[in-house]
């Protein structure tokens, strides 16, 4: 069982008060009917599925219901960092010795 | 008579006899016994029968290792199944019982197919009894019955157990040598420290040495320090307590066993109640740092017939001397590839019992306990090998012969020495099963001959004979290292160690020798039986006969063999079979690998696990504030998520169907009343609250004005209906949105992760008001005419307050929001009261209603009545593939949204712009008495061969008392432009139903009725 840093909350929090919420850093386009049928659906169901550094949403779901970015890794299931929505992740795979924030 | 039992010594009290039965038969142990350790001491050699070939098996180990020693103990809702007899501490009035053999441990059926020996070779189940296949299940009955492990209880348990989370700055597993000086050590510097061990006593090993530490006994020197850990308010000690799962982000699962040594009954006594023990509680533990010193476990070794009882490990064989003061037998043969065993034969022969010889595999054991054996007057064979024990239900000798020097091949002719006990040791074998839990890959040592943990994956560190370390002032000291790192690390201490080297007088020991199959005079697959895994039977033969046909991986070997398949988990065979297999395979043990370990580490009680979710704590009941009122007025129940909802409300000698088509015909003649209080409600709140709301529904919102209420469907971003409901305008940038039932939680995420996620700039608050409100929905023609009588400041005429519309006012004395929305298809008032009032107008309005028949009514009526007017409940009409299009409801899509609105662009998809989808329609069945089957599919042609070309399903299909016929609502591929045609519902039974094509609504098509 995992433990998340809430960077709402500035805790370390049991995974049983998250929810997974797929993929971080996704962005709506901003206009669907200029998007050929490919890309809309590049958008809605192409995911990544890395082995290694993962951006990933997570949900304080019964915590302060804030959705955040988490940087795990997938093998090792570290955390290396969560970040709030709209932040740039710190760690990158090139990077993958990047402090937790 | 216990005839094992030594006049003096042990960890025992011999003014505390304790009376126990064996199968029914009644004996006699000692305070301080285990069940093992009382039944060797009565002389008890077959515990057994064995899983494949039901040889008699007598007790191999003294700890969490034991393959053979499996009993069940009590009977009855107490009785726990699969139990290590050396791990079950004794106590007054135990019943144990053997687990295998079939029907008896005496006389055993499998034994007579053990007696065809060869005729069972690993794979035997999928060679032999695949074929035929149909009878399969009649020998698995026979081979499940005949081999099983214990019986579960079939009661319901009547114990209490708790679940206990726990934080610990360092946790110690394992309070040997190694572990108590490690916990001592992070103590001194201050950590918050558990420290675990799974027997009664800390000390492990130590508990049987004859060791001294510093001028003190061992045990003295135990005593002290888990005195000086008991008073130290940062630490917590548990005895009787497994570590048995090491998890993510250094998560542990640890089970306390509190009542058990007292009795299987012990926590369901009235003392008991009392004083609220729980039988066992598992303890969720969050470590910041962990001590892994968990010791190793000796290593059998393989040769002929060494399952017969008899056959126990060397150390064994001293901790029964040593800790319970009971000698297993009369007359013992050592064998040995190891100077530690020695202490073994020394230990008996101190008992006063005879050492008939120590064998050897090393060709000049010349150690300093060799050479003390020796003196002692011990005879001492060296480059022998015990190829063969005698006896078929107890030892009678041993067969030895001269081994070469790799201990590969007999090189001399075979001898027999009498005995009727055969203690072994291959060496050890560190118990790293929970360094394994973390993913750490063990490593092989040639200087140890085992598995050593391997590198760390979290935060711990293995510490002792866990890490290969077998000398004691090793072991202490590595412990306090541990201790000190892990407190660093922790964030106490600078790393310093407070360890000081008591005096200990060990003596060095020489290098054990690699010696994993004992050779016989005959290849291994002539050779009589080596047992590499005793619990599930697994021979060297058949490992060798694995890698032949052609297994190389060690995982394929293990699941076809079933080598440490059983519940001991191959503590004690994995080692020596996979060393076995890399020979055969021509490879390195470390070129073979090792399976990986995993949870749990002995079995764990589903009761532990389950703790108090139990019962009617198993998952919360979400009541209404009207619940009791139904409960009063019959009501049954039905399920909707965690809400206790009214299915119906039957009357005396009513059947369901009468009390549903009463409940309907009251609505649609008079007037019904429905508790509604359970769909979900959001309030949503702020200046860019229509905005939102508008890009989250198919429809448009931002022109709802104050008093007005809208139905609007969501969509998934892939166009599918998501959930779907009435949204009213409260004011000024505040509406309530209601949802499904069970979908009140998943939309209220959804409403949070658009706004979080992409449109932070809109500025909107949710809250869940849910719980805040009771509902009463009247309905039918009469509802004005009850609500008149409870409201008089609400102009309730059809004009000044239409339909979906909503207002203000006081029903029943209490503050309301009424509003006209239907879910019928009748005049409907919906009254939403503070939760805190639901009951008391409930009860007003039933007194208002009752000159016109009010009738309460629950889900099914419910269901009933919107399958009347073709209104779609989603989650049954829909599945997560259906668009508005395809619930026939293209009106409800707002065509002039400026903004994009969630799953629009994904309806002009090719995919959803399909013609031939499968589309919302009404089925109206050929007999109108018959009642389709929800979830029945549909086809053209029942006559067609299979398989048949599937058209659709049925989603919801009822009889309606008020059409008086039956209807369904069905998807049907292209059903849109199929009014009329005629479709067939083939059913399990044989039968087709035929049924046609007709509108989803089927009653009231032009909507008159509520708008009345």
């Amino acid at each position: 069982m995992l433990q998340i840093y809430c960077p709402y909350c500035r805790e370390n929090r049991e995974e049983e008060e998250f929810s997974y919420s797929g993929e971080a850093h996704i962005q709506r386009p901003l206009e669907p009917e200029s998007l050929s049928n490919e890309q809309w659906g590049d958008y809605q169901f192409f995911r990544k599925n890395p082995r290694g550094l993962h951006h990933e949403m997570w949900y304080h779901a019964a915590g302060c219901r804030r959705y955040f970015n988490v940087s795990r890794h997938t093998v090792s299931y570290e955390i290396l960092e969560t970040y709030p929505i709209g932040a740039e992740p710190g760690v990158s795979e090139s990077d993958k010795t990047g402090e937790a924030r | 008579m216990q005839t094992n039992r030594l006049a003096a010594g042990g960890r025992i009290d011999r003014a505390k006899p304790v009376n126990f039965t064996f199968n029914g038969k009644p004996m006699q142990g000692i305070a301080g016994d285990t069940l093992a350790s009382a039944l060797l001491a009565n002389g008890i050699d077959i515990l057994g029968r064995s899983f494949k070939y039901g040889r008699p098996r007598g007790i191999v180990g003294h700890g969490a290792e034991e393959p053979n020693g499996i009993v069940q103990l009590g009977t009855g809702a107490q009785t726990v199944p699969n139990l290590r007899a050396t791990q079950v501490e004794l106590y007054e009035g135990l019943e144990a019982f053997t687990v295998g053999g079939w029907p008896s441990v005496e006389f055993d059926l499998m034994g007579m197919l053990g007696a065809l020996g060869k005729l069972m070779p690993p794979g035997f189940y999928y060679k032999t009894f695949m074929r035929p296949k149909k009878l399969w299940m009649t020998y698995e009955h026979f081979i499940r019955k005949a081999a099983g492990l214990g019986r579960a209880p079939i009661e319901a348990d009547p114990d209490t157990y708790d679940k206990l989370n726990q934080h610990c700055d360092v946790l110690v597993v394992g309070a040997g040598p190694a572990g108590l000086v490690a916990a001592r050590e992070a103590a001194r510097h201050g950590a918050r420290v558990i420290l675990a061990d799974e027997q009664s006593e800390f000390g492990g090993s130590l508990l049987a040495s004859t060791l001294s530490i510093g001028g003190q006994s061992a045990a003295q020197w135990v005593a002290q320090v888990v005195a000086e850990l008991r008073a130290c308010d940062n630490v917590e000690l548990l005895p009787r307590s497994t570590v048995f799962g090491y998890y993510d982000h250094n998560f542990l699962t640890l089970l306390e066993r509190r009542t058990d040594h007292q009795g299987i009954s012990a926590a369901a006594t009235p003392q008991a109640a009392t004083t609220k023990a729980t039988r066992q509680r598992l303890h969720r533990v969050r470590a910041g740092q962990v001590v892994l010193a968990t010791g190793a476990i000796e290593r059998p070794l393989v040769f002929g017939n060494n399952d017969v009882p008899g056959v126990m490990l060397a150390a064994s064989v001293s901790t029964y001397i040593n800790r319970y003061a009971v000698a297993p037998g009369n007359k013992l043969v050592l064998f040995t590839t190891n100077d530690n065993a020695y202490q073994t034969a020394i230990d008996w022969q101190r008992t006063g019992r005879q050492v008939v010889a120590v064998v050897d595999s090393r060709a000049n054991p010349s150690g300093a306990l060799v050479k003390l054996a020796a003196q002692l007057g011990i005879k001492v064979i060296g480059g022998h090998g015990v190829i063969e024990a005698m006896g078929k239900k107890r030892v009678t000798g041993a067969v030895i012969a001269p081994l070469n020097q790799e201990g590969t091949a007999v090189t001399g002719s075979a001898r027999r020495l009498a005995c009727d006990l055969i203690a072994c040791s291959g060496g050890w074998s560190p118990a790293i099963h929970l360094s394994s839990h973390t993913g750490a890959k063990p490593r092989w040592s040639d200087e140890i001959v085992g598995f050593l943990p391997g590198e760390s994956k979290q935060q711990e560190r293995s510490a002792g004979a866990a890490k290969g370390t077998y000398t004691l002032l090793g072991c202490l000291h590595e412990g306090a290292l541990a201790g000190a790192d892990a407190a660093r690390m922790a964030g106490f201490g600078k790393g310093e160690s407070h360890f000081v080297a008591p005096n200990i007088q060990e003596l060095p020991q020489q290098p054990p020798q690699a010696l994993f199959l004992v050779p016989h005079s005959k290849r291994t697959s002539r050779a009589p039986n080596q047992f590499v895994d005793f619990q599930l039977d697994v021979t060297a033969a058949g490992i060798e006969l694995a890698a032949r046909e052609g297994y190389e991986s060690v995982e394929h070997v293990k699941r076809y063999t079933a080598m440490g398949f059983g519940t001991d988990q191959g503590k004690l065979g994995n080692i020596n079979g996979m060393a076995i297999l890399a020979k055969a395979l021509g490879q390195s043990i470390p070129e073979t690998g090792t399976t990986i370990f995993r949870p749990s580490y002995t079995p764990t009680t589903f009761g532990a696990i389950a703790g108090r979710d139990v019962g009617e704590l198993f998952d919360p009941e979400r009541y209404t504030a009207m619940h009791r009122w139904h409960r009063e007025h019959g009501a049954e129940w039905e399920n909707v998520g965690q809400w206790k909802r009214p299915w119906y409300f039957r009357k005396p000698g009513e059947t369901m169907r009468d009390a549903v088509n009463r409940e309907c015909l009251a609505v649609r003649n008079s007037v019904g009343i429905l508790d509604a209080s359970t769909l979900g409600k959001i309030d949503i709140q702020g200046p860019d609250a229509a905005e939102f709301i508008s890009r989250i529904y198919t429809n448009a919102y931002l022109k709802l004005a104050p008093g007005k209420c809208r139905y609007g469907v969501m969509l998934k971003e892939d166009g599918m209906i998501f959930d779907d409901g009435v949204t009213a305008c409260l004011g000024e940038n505040h509406y309530l949105m209601f949802t499904t039932t069970g979908g009140a939680a998943g939309v209220l995420a959804w409403l949070e992760l658009w706004q979080q996620t992409e449109w932070p700039e809109l500025e909107v608050y949710f809250t869940s008001v849910t719980d805040h409100w009771a509902t009463a929905t009247v309905t039918g023609p009469s509802a004005r005419k009850v609500i008149e009588k409870v409201c008089s400041d609400i102009d309730l005429s059809r004009d000044a307050f239409k339909f979906m519309d909503w207002r203000n006012g006081t029903v029943a004395g209490a503050k309301a929001r009424v509003f006209r929305i239907s879910f019928t298809g009748e005049l409907s008032f919906e009254v939403h009261v503070p939760a805190h009032y639901g009951r008391h107008v409930w009860e007003k309005l039933m007194e208002a209603g009752e000159a016109f028949g009010i009738t309460p009514y629950g889900t099914e009526t419910m269901h009933v009545l919107r399958a009347e007017k073709g209104y779609i409940i989603v989650g049954q009409d829909t599945d997560g593939s259906m668009t508005p299009q395809d619930m026939n409801m293209d009106w409800v899509i707002g065509k002039n949204k400026t903004f994009s609105f969630i799953g629009k662009r994904s309806l002009q998809r090719s995919d959803c712009m399909r013609e031939n989808r499968k589309q919302m329609v009404g089925l109206k069945t050929l007999d109108p008495n018959v009642v389709l089957p929800e979830g029945a599919q549909i086809v053209n042609d029942p006559n067609q061969p299979l398989p048949m070309a599937m058209q659709g399903h049925v989603t919801s299909s009822y009889y309606s008392a008020c059409m008086k016929h039956s209807i369904a609502l069905a998807v049907v591929k292209g059903g849109l432009k199929r009014m009329g045609e005629v479709v067939h519902c083939p059913l399990a039974d044989g039968r087709a139903i035929a049924a046609e094509i007709v509108s989803s609504i089927f009653y009231d098509p032009k909507g008159e009725r509520q708008n009345v």
